[in-house]
């Protein structure tokens, strides 16, 4: 399998990135880690004339805290999230999903930026991102953009992202000390997507739900941020009757596909069994 | 379309070399290099038979531009042995422990467990089951190529190999 000719570039600066894009258009695509764009190059469904490599970069890498978010560059791996020190202190969500993303060698090269900007509802992050509540910082010819994860996404492949934008960061509020928090990833085999996933993270104030986000991976078009069925948790103890109304809630908003996973009941009916046993690990692991 | 000037170390020589920026790594290795240990397995980034080092990270050949690999340290099983020609205690583990049958995903294997142990001297069962998920065996069910890798970790570390008991 041999991708379609293309001309390389390598620029040292978003700037010489941006100025790059600006001159292609649609021709022109940003390259990343490369684990989805390469794969689909070489199915020929994408055939970009000119490719912008951002490996060289230095700006986009590093994890840093800024106030009272971490700010993680674009190019970080997730071999860079799992071994981060930082991250497994303040946003240990990030750990337990990047352990859970493909096998040890994509995660050598696969990046947060590519994860969450390709738009791909198989991916990972994006749910993990939306339940953050996490802000990506855009960058195009007309100046920086920062958008909301969870205004991003609007369909497979589709999102916020104009022709000519770069991913350059992405900024998590870290949550409170003390917070419970889990992924939970029903998968095949390791490496493969999802068959549904749901992201938790929760605080608990005298044994009961103070705070409460879901984000749901790859039962639809895109990831999903279930508002309705945090809320329902808050205030509660997460007794059965509540779980299961939240879980019903959850579910009531999927819409995933039937493919090789499973059939489309299956896989929304997956989708709540992910939750209610992250928030049953989200709550173990939450003090309060 | 213009090809690129490349340059990079490969187990420890350094190769210059114009490519075509849509030549991937594993087709650089082994059309143009003559370098045929890496494997071309299922060439979709699924099986792990590609699998060379670059960089100090065990990466998937065929789902790499060789440009980008440019300036690179590559590492594959035809630089495995040690110095003197002997067998580097991974060879030897896969050799003494029956880790292979039919021998195709065994470059990949050793060159991914070889990092592995760089990054965990002294890796447990379910470590060593995890660090190589991203290769894949269709011969061994994995039982022996574990006991290979755990009898390369004694090794390396200068204590007994215990095989654990079954």
């Amino acid at each position: 399998m041999i991708p379609g000719s293309f001309a390389y570039h390598r620029p040292t600066s978003v700037k010489e990135a941006v100025g790059l894009l600006a001159q292609w258009g649609d021709d022109g695509r940003v390259l990343a880690g490369g684990h989805s764009l390469i794969p689909m190059m070489k199915l020929r469904l994408a055939m970009p004339a000119h490719l912008v490599d951002l490996a060289g970069i230095t700006e986009l890498k590093g994890i840093r805290v800024e106030g009272n978010d971490v700010a993680i560059g674009a190019m970080v791996t997730q071999h860079e999230l799992v071994g981060s020190e930082l991250l497994s202190g303040k946003v240990p969500l990030l750990r337990e999903t990047s352990l859970q993303v493909a096998d040890p060698q994509v995660r050598y090269v696969g990046t947060i930026g590519g994860n969450v900007a390709n738009g791909d509802p198989g991916n990972d992050m994006p749910a993990v991102m939306m339940c953050l509540g996490a802000t990506y910082h855009v960058i195009g010819q007309g100046g920086e953009r920062r958008i909301a994860a969870r205004d991003f996404y609007q369909g497979a492949y589709f999102t916020a992202l104009e022709t000519g934008n770069v991913l350059t960061a992405v900024r998590i509020p870290m949550p409170p000390a003390g917070h419970g928090y889990a992924y939970e990833k029903l998968k095949r085999k390791i490496g493969d997507y999802a068959t549904a996933a749901a992201a938790v993270v929760l605080t608990l104030s005298g044994g009961k739900v103070a705070t409460c986000s879901i984000g749901l991976t790859n039962v639809a078009e895109t990831p999903l941020w279930a508002e309705e069925a945090a809320k329902i948790l808050v205030g509660s103890s997460l007794d059965a009757a509540t779980v299961k109304k939240a879980v019903a809630a959850a579910e009531a908003i999927t819409a995933p596909a039937s493919d090789a996973r499973g059939p489309a009941q299956y896989r929304t009916k997956m989708a709540g069994v992910m939750l209610a046993r992250a928030l049953e690990r989200a709550k173990a692991r939450a003090s309060g | 379309m213009a090809k690129s000037q490349v340059s990079m170390k490969v187990n420890g020589k350094v190769i210059e070399a114009l490519v075509e920026p849509r030549t991937l790594l594993i087709h650089f290795l082994r059309d143009q290099q003559n370098i045929t240990g890496p494997h071309i397995g299922c060439e979709t980034s699924h099986c792990g038979a590609c699998t060379v080092d670059l960089d100090g990270k065990s990466v998937k050949s065929c789902t790499v531009f060789t440009v980008q690999a440019n300036g690179g340290d590559i590492r594959t099983i035809e630089g495995m042995a040690n110095a003197d020609g002997t067998l580097h205690a991974l060879q030897e583990g896969f050799r003494e422990m029956h880790g292979l049958q039919c021998g195709f995903c065994t470059p990949g294997m050793i060159v991914r467990a070889w990092r592995l142990l760089q990054e965990n001297p002294n890796p447990s069962e379910e470590e060593i089951r995890f660090g190589i998920s991203g290769n894949l065996c269709r011969c061994t069910g994995y039982q022996n190529i574990v006991k290979a890798i755990q009898f390369a970790a004694a090794k390396l570390n200068g204590v007994p190999f215990q095989e654990a008991a079954e």
